[in-house]
């Protein structure tokens, strides 16, 4: 089995983000981290490699610091990491990235499955993982919170999915894109050798002459969505208003009275 | 160019989204706005007709609807082989779809069909300087961006559930309703659904108008008695913080946050949520707040509009019964 993670790094979750009157975003003294829906992409494709053999390569397209991402990666356990970009990539929405990924994907020619995290937790579109599937002609199983069953030979997948109402039960043939979601599995902390394997590990880089990508369908040319305005939003006014009373069972009774004179209840 | 604007409507066992009927709302708006027309699009197994006059009562002028077993599941590529289809022959300018789970498997698909963009999760759309601007949140809702479909068509949109207000239904409202096949027969479908396990007795967090949660402070599986006997009362959906969810208190279906689902319900009660970051990108934008925390200091407090100091496993019980005193 050839197994394809795809992945982005994103500031820390916890990060203070701020945006300048230029409209440059930035998260402060905060570390650029894998993207940590991604996290539990890599594991399932760890665990399936290690239940049918195989490889696991991680693939981001992005600047240097996608190697953060790549490294994270490798330090939990994939074998093979592949950095995809150029300049020209810059400004890319999730139509250009998915051509330029699935681009990457058509050159590596065996591979049997595709991952993804549910999502990426800087612009949170959760568009790339149904873009590339649509692109590469695969089936695509997003939200999968288990994959039932896997038959490398059959080349079959089952997978469970959550939508709003319960969980779809779906199968397809392989080669598949499926995007992960929390519950899935428990993503692995990463190991003191797997850290020491991924600081000297070599991060191949293609260009999109390598992948065989046209200048004009990457980035901001490429691209049907642009960004003109990043904004703080507003902040809320005034602090809580804390329900102060003799008991409990009155200032229960003083906040529904508040809650039926905001017609929410 | 033409002015009209297409809306997807999903339906599940023939009962809509919500988040459809919003779309319309918005694209009916617009539509007024520029002079167009609302079409709305109902795919789905043999039986989801009636759909279309509502579609109409809710706003559309005209209905495309395909009835056909290989479209009584949800598949993205029935789906998007048959939306492409039709936007094709129709041209609209714009494509609106509800930001559900599905629509968000289905807008990007149907962009890259159509070599478009498609904007995501938006909360706002509206016309400046002669743009059909969207608004989102983007980093779990700590900075927003409008984003802008400069010049491909059509430009298509993904709507929060919620974000936009759920039109009055006109029964007197009429409209062609168009039928329409499928693109794609059976045999050249790759995915099969081969069943569905519905969540039992419980009201989708998402479309929930009132949502109840529980986080590290109900200190247990038990402790999520009151908080069900509280939703209960107030006809809520049952959420929790990324914090129970771990300790395998409730199930991850229930969890809102930046790794869970982001809510927008008019009444959000959070009981025993510290109000981490994370939590608050779940569900900031909820119309009232309301924390119940022992611990003065939490951060839910700098977010709430109401709040109660105090032990939640006496101010949740005597909430419920102030609220049955009232409400019954």
């Amino acid at each position: 089995m050839h197994i394809v993670v795809c992945t982005k790094h994103t500031p820390d979750s916890e990060a203070k983000m701020s945006v300048d009157g230029a409209g440059n975003v930035s998260w402060g003294e905060s570390p650029l981290i894998i993207n940590p829906w991604d996290e539990y992409a890599v594991e399932e494709a760890l665990q399936l490699r290690d239940k049918h053999g195989g490889t696991v390569t991680i693939i981001s397209m992005g600047p240097e610091a996608a190697l953060e991402a790549l490294k994270h990666a490798i330090a939990m356990g994939c074998n093979e990491a592949i950095r995809i970009w150029n300049d020209a990539c810059a400004g890319s929405d999730t139509l250009a990235t998915s051509y330029v990924l699935a681009k990457a994907i058509e050159k590596m020619g065996d591979v049997d499955l595709v991952l993804f995290g549910k999502s990426a937790i800087d612009a949170e579109t959760w568009q790339t993982g149904s873009a590339v599937a649509h692109r590469l002609g695969y089936p695509g199983l997003m939200y999968v919170i288990k994959i039932a069953e896997l038959d490398p030979n059959a080349k079959s997948i089952t997978v469970e999915r959550l939508l709003e109402e319960g969980r779809q039960v779906v199968s397809a043939p392989l080669p598949a894109v499926v995007g992960t979601t929390k519950g899935i599995n428990e993503p692995r902390y990463t190991s003191f050798i797997g850290i020491r394997k991924a600081a000297k590990m070599q991060y191949p880089l293609w260009t999109l002459a390598d992948v065989g990508a046209e200048a004009d369908k990457v980035g901001a040319p490429g691209s049907g969505v642009r960004w003109p305005r990043i904004f703080m939003p507003p902040a809320r006014e005034g602090e809580a208003e804390i329900i102060k009373a003799e008991t409990v069972e009155e200032a229960a009774r003083i906040l529904v009275e508040k809650l039926l004179a905001e017609k929410v209840v | 160019m033409s002015n009209d604007i297409f809306v997807w409507v999903e339906q599940f066992k023939g009962q809509s989204a919500a988040a459809s009927w919003e779309a319309i709302g918005a694209a009916r708006r617009m539509a007024d706005e520029l002079g167009g027309h609302v079409t709305a699009c109902i795919f789905g197994g043999p039986g989801v007709e009636p759909l279309a006059q509502q579609a109409i009562s809710y706003g559309a002028d005209t209905v495309l609807l395909a009835e056909d077993a290989t479209l009584a599941d949800f598949r993205v590529e029935p789906y998007t082989a048959l939306l492409a289809r039709a936007v094709r022959e129709a041209g609209p300018a714009v494509v609106l779809i509800g930001a559900t789970f599905r629509g968000r498997e289905l807008g990007p698909a149907l962009a890259v069909e159509l070599d478009t963009g498609c904007i995501a999760d938006c909360t706002a759309l509206e016309f400046k300087d002669g743009q059909l601007t969207a608004t989102r949140p983007i980093y779990a809702g700590k900075l927003l961006s409008n984003c802008i479909i400069p010049e491909r068509r059509p430009q298509v949109f993904t709507t929060r559930t919620r974000a936009f207000p759920k039109p009055e239904p006109d029964a007197a409202r009429s409209g062609q309703v168009t039928r329409v096949e499928p693109v794609l027969a059976e045999d050249v479908i790759h995915t099969k659904v081969t069943g569905f396990r519905e969540t039992v007795g419980g009201v989708s967090l998402t479309d929930a108008s009132i949502i109840v949660s529980g986080g590290r402070g109900v200190g247990g599986p038990e402790g999520f008695e009151p908080i069900r006997a509280l939703a209960q009362t107030l006809g809520a959906a049952m959420g929790a913080s990324r914090a129970a969810v771990d300790a395998g208190w409730i199930p991850y279906e229930h969890q809102v946050g930046q790794t869970g689902k982001t809510v927008s319900p008019d009444l959000y009660v959070a009981v025993g949520i510290s109000g981490a970051i994370q939590h608050q990108a779940g569900m900031r934008t909820s119309k009232v707040i309301v924390a119940i925390n022992k611990d003065p200091e939490a951060p839910i407090f700098k977010l709430a509009h109401y709040g109660i100091v105090g032990d939640l496993f006496k101010a949740v019980p005597a909430l419920t019964a102030a609220l049955k005193e009232k409400l019954e």
